[in-house]
């Protein structure tokens, strides 16, 4: 009885954003802080997404406008740092949904095994960079 | 689920975050079957141009499925969002100013996109 408020208990707490570097996590992990980081993305770049649905539908004057802006730029922001934006908000968005889907999976089939949880991840970082390179030749012209 | 009214309404501790939890995945699944629906309609033939991309959104079961879309977007990014500011931010004066503006934020830009809606 006489150790009580003499020992030494461990302390648990959140790790902190500059230990995160050097924190090695395993692939569904990375898409777990990828799903939110690219969720935290588009939730900032609204306004962009619907300034383009916006310029994209409402007129054919406006259209014009909505197709020099990946040309000509939005006012000082030049058309090259447009088309990366979207470029971001492409992937962000093909990440967000294969990451979403393989929740809604996992909450249907009860998928909690370490290798399910692997091979999903896997799958959805796949299919959301392949996507995402086809996606941005087209935005880029390659073809 | 839990009572969210009245004087025995649940105010603190666990459960309160089913609804959430619900409203995110309901949410989640709206949106994905509208990306199908754009999907779909934008690989039909034809050449793709205004004519075609305005013509997709014009169509009424389209504004009314786009319209749900838009406010399911603005409660599911509240959840995600609102989730962020409680993991990452402690003080209780900076959560609520993040909190205020996430949700002047999404009222304002869903308002935006239902305005360019109705004009078509």
């Amino acid at each position: 009885m006489s150790t009580i408020g003499t020992t030494e208990r461990p302390v648990y707490r959140n790790i902190h954003v500059t230990q995160i570097v050097g924190y090695r996590l395993p692939l569904a992990g990375i898409v777990s802080i990828l799903h939110r980081i690219s969720g935290a993305l588009m939730f900032l770049l609204l306004p962009l997404v619907i300034w383009l649905f916006d310029t994209s539908v409402s007129s054919e004057v406006s259209f014009e406008r909505f197709r020099s802006a990946f040309v000509a730029g939005i006012g000082f922001v030049p058309g090259g740092l447009v088309k990366l934006v979207v470029l971001a908000l492409i992937w962000a968005y093909l990440h967000h949904f294969f990451a979403g889907v393989r929740h809604l999976w996992m909450d249907m089939v009860h998928a909690v095994s370490k290798e399910q949880g692997r091979t999903s991840a896997v799958v959805t970082l796949v299919l959301s960079l392949a996507l995402t390179l086809v996606l941005g030749a087209r935005l880029f012209g390659l073809f | 689920m839990s009572t969210q009214f009245g004087s025995k309404r649940l105010v603190v501790g666990a459960h309160y975050g089913l609804s959430d939890w619900l409203a995110q995945r309901v949410t989640a699944l709206l949106m994905a079957l509208f990306t199908l629906a754009v999907v779909v309609q934008v690989l039909l033939p034809g050449e793709m141009g205004y004519d075609k991309w305005a013509g997709i959104f014009s169509a009424q079961w389209m504004k009314v499925l786009t319209f749900v879309v838009i406010v399911a977007l603005a409660w599911h990014a509240w959840v995600g969002v609102r989730d962020i500011w409680m993991d990452y931010v402690k003080p209780v004066g900076v959560r609520l100013a993040l909190q205020v503006f996430t949700i002047v934020w999404l009222v304002g830009c869903a308002g935006w996109a239902v305005q360019v809606l109705w004009r078509l």
